[in-house]
């Protein structure tokens, strides 16, 4: 590394994932390079099956690749080379340690349902960074009056709405001060009426300069916060540029199809 | 933030609830009818027990304070809560063992399982009540190698501890299968949220999926637990005689009065699982957590009315937030 600013802070390359073995294999990433600078939104999209969770599940380690390779913040996900070029898989504690600086937000929340929303948020900086409880729960309640949901720390997931369960899962998320956000479909699984207040916590975030990639259908949210969209479909990334240009001259008609339906 | 600002109209604790319908209720004599069968029907049952005097109740009175007895019963509950404690943390292994991506220790625990299920949990305290004369000497060493510490079988596994191992390895066996149901029952979710937080695959275990799956495995344990209550009884195989069940058998032979002695073991018998039962409601509660109550924040609630409450306290959960007058695309289109 020579200029830590030029490192791109997700850097995929050649990326393939096939579920399954030999020819029955599910082939469902053939190839995606992808590149998202620091400080930036990706907002990926495209249709069902297209590939575009599988790809996010990557960028963090959920999913193990078949093919290719991913960078985070300059390093080498999953695996180690040696001096002779030899690679080798990473101990699942290395793993885990990469993971911790990727924050992942969920189509369907998955707060822990037996804990509080603020011993959800404490639970990974206290298990796995080994901050004191006290200085986990100020940090917590900081990010839950980020989030908006000050009056809601003592409850528990099953007592909340889905846009207040997405919006701890967010801060939950923040605690482990990420580098990277990942959003997998955060609004998908909401009552419209519920998808704004989610929206604008992850319009705040990506303010304040979070990088995000974000999977999602909101073509609105692509076109005001995003810095670059990608369009996927059937496993590679179909078109990719500025949300101006991507969204509204789109040249591909498979892109062009799919904004018809969308729009 | 516009989250956080409750709207003006979003939820109206003033405005007044409607005068609710008078109606007149259906006739129902079936039911005054039934009551009243069944009602004599059971005062017959229990005026049956109570006057016949083959039951000698007063000798029922007499002996239920007896002090062999009630030493027989605080035995029954050693072995009965001493072999539960070992077979949950040998369950707990056996159920881990079990989910493994080492195949040697997923045949293993699998084993385990069909011999101890699969043979009569009588044979196995016979033979764990031979064990002295099947191995009458047992030696720590090298596995294969030389023996560094050598013991007489007889004095380290006496018929307590051979009744004790006997019914914990039984029972843990099938107590292995419950909390293989209860892990399986968490939503994968949880621990993939907890893997992409960078937890270890064991504190997801132990933090994350083992809590909310005791909610599944709490009620089929008080069930086991009850049931090894009685199970106890079986252990004069070892035999071991100190027992409520042997105790009272022992006096009834003596007296020549068996019938009034089963009498005094069964009573003790219910009274004891009538506290369990006690116990296992207080734990299902705990583990119930954020799960069967929604009505108030924090720990616990009342019980008999967290069913019901669920659903209006999410639905003003929803109302209090304030959000839901937002357009999400007011908000993000330019």
């Amino acid at each position: 590394m020579t200029d830590v600013q030029a490192t791109p802070m997700v850097e995929a390359r050649d990326v393939h994932k096939v579920f399954g073995h030999g020819s029955d294999g599910l082939h469902v990433l053939r190839g995606v390079d992808l590149e998202v600078p620091r400080g930036s939104v990706t907002v990926v999209l495209g249709p069902s099956g297209s590939g575009k969770s599988t790809l996010l599940r990557c960028l963090n380690e959920l999913e193990e690749i078949t093919a290719g390779s991913v960078h985070v913040d300059g390093e080498l996900l999953g695996y180690r080379r040696d001096a002779q070029g030899v690679l080798h898989r990473l101990h699942p504690t290395r793993i885990a340690a990469q993971r911790s600086r990727i924050g992942m937000v969920f189509q369907r929340f998955h707060l822990f349902g037996h804990m509080t929303a603020l011993e959800n948020v404490i639970e990974a900086p206290v298990q796995v960074r080994g901050l004191s409880r006290r200085a986990a729960r100020t940090r917590a309640l900081e990010l839950l009056d980020r989030v908006g949901l000050t009056d809601r720390v003592d409850h528990y997931p099953a007592q909340l709405s889905g846009g207040q369960q997405q919006r701890v899962a967010i801060a939950r998320a923040l605690a482990m001060d990420p580098e990277l956000m990942l959003f997998d479909e955060p609004t998908s699984a909401l009552d419209p009426e519920l998808v704004g207040e989610v929206l604008t916590v992850m319009k705040a975030l990506a303010a304040s300069g979070m990088t995000m990639v974000v999977v999602t259908h909101e073509i609105g949210f692509a076109r005001e916060v995003a810095d670059h969209v990608v369009f996927m479909d059937d496993g590679v990334i179909v078109e990719q540029g500025p949300p101006a240009d991507v969204l509204d001259q789109p040249s591909e008609p498979r892109l062009q199809e799919f904004l018809a339906h969308v729009l | 933030m516009t989250a956080e600002t409750p709207q003006p109209g979003a939820s109206q604790p003033g405005s007044p609830l409607p005068e609710p319908l008078r109606a007149r209720p259906v006739r129902r004599p079936g039911r005054w009818v039934s009551g009243a069968i069944v009602l004599v029907l059971a005062a017959m049952v229990v005026n049956a027990l109570v006057t016949n005097p083959n039951f000698r109740w007063d000798t029922v009175w007499l002996y239920l304070r007896d002090v062999n007895v009630v030493r027989g019963v605080g035995w029954t509950l050693v072995l009965t809560f001493g072999s539960m404690a070992i077979a949950v943390v040998l369950a707990v292994l056996l159920a881990v063992m079990r989910r493994s991506d080492n195949p040697v220790m997923r045949w293993v625990s699998w084993c385990y399982i069909w011999f101890f299920r699969g043979t009569p949990i009588y044979t196995q305290l016979v033979f764990w009540g031979l064990i002295s004369v099947l191995y009458p000497r047992l030696s720590l060493g090298i596995p294969f190698g030389p023996e560094l510490l050598v013991f007489d079988t007889r004095t380290v596994i006496t018929a307590f501890w051979a009744a004790l191992v006997g019914l914990a390895l039984n029972e843990a066996a099938y107590l292995a299968e419950i909390v293989r149901a209860g892990l399986g029952s968490v939503d994968a979710g949880q621990a993939e949220a907890a893997r992409a937080l960078g937890m270890k695959e064991s504190r997801i275990l132990r933090r994350v999926v083992l809590p909310q799956a005791m909610r599944v495995i709490v009620p089929p344990t008080g069930n086991e637990t009850i049931s090894m209550l009685k199970t106890t009884s079986l252990v004069v195989a070892v035999p071991f005689t100190l027992e409520i069940t042997y105790a009272t058998s022992a006096i009834g032979s003596r007296t020549f009065e068996p019938i009034p002695l089963l009498i005094v073991a069964a009573l003790w018998y219910l009274l004891i699982t009538s506290v369990l039962m006690v116990g296992q409601h207080h734990l299902e509660q705990h583990y119930g957590r954020g799960f069967d109550d929604g009505a108030r924040p924090g720990r616990g609630g009342g019980p008999g009315r967290r069913r019901r409450n669920r659903r209006p306290s999410r639905q003003a959960a929803i109302r209090a937030a304030g959000t839901t007058r937002d357009d999400p695309f007011a908000e993000v289109t330019p």
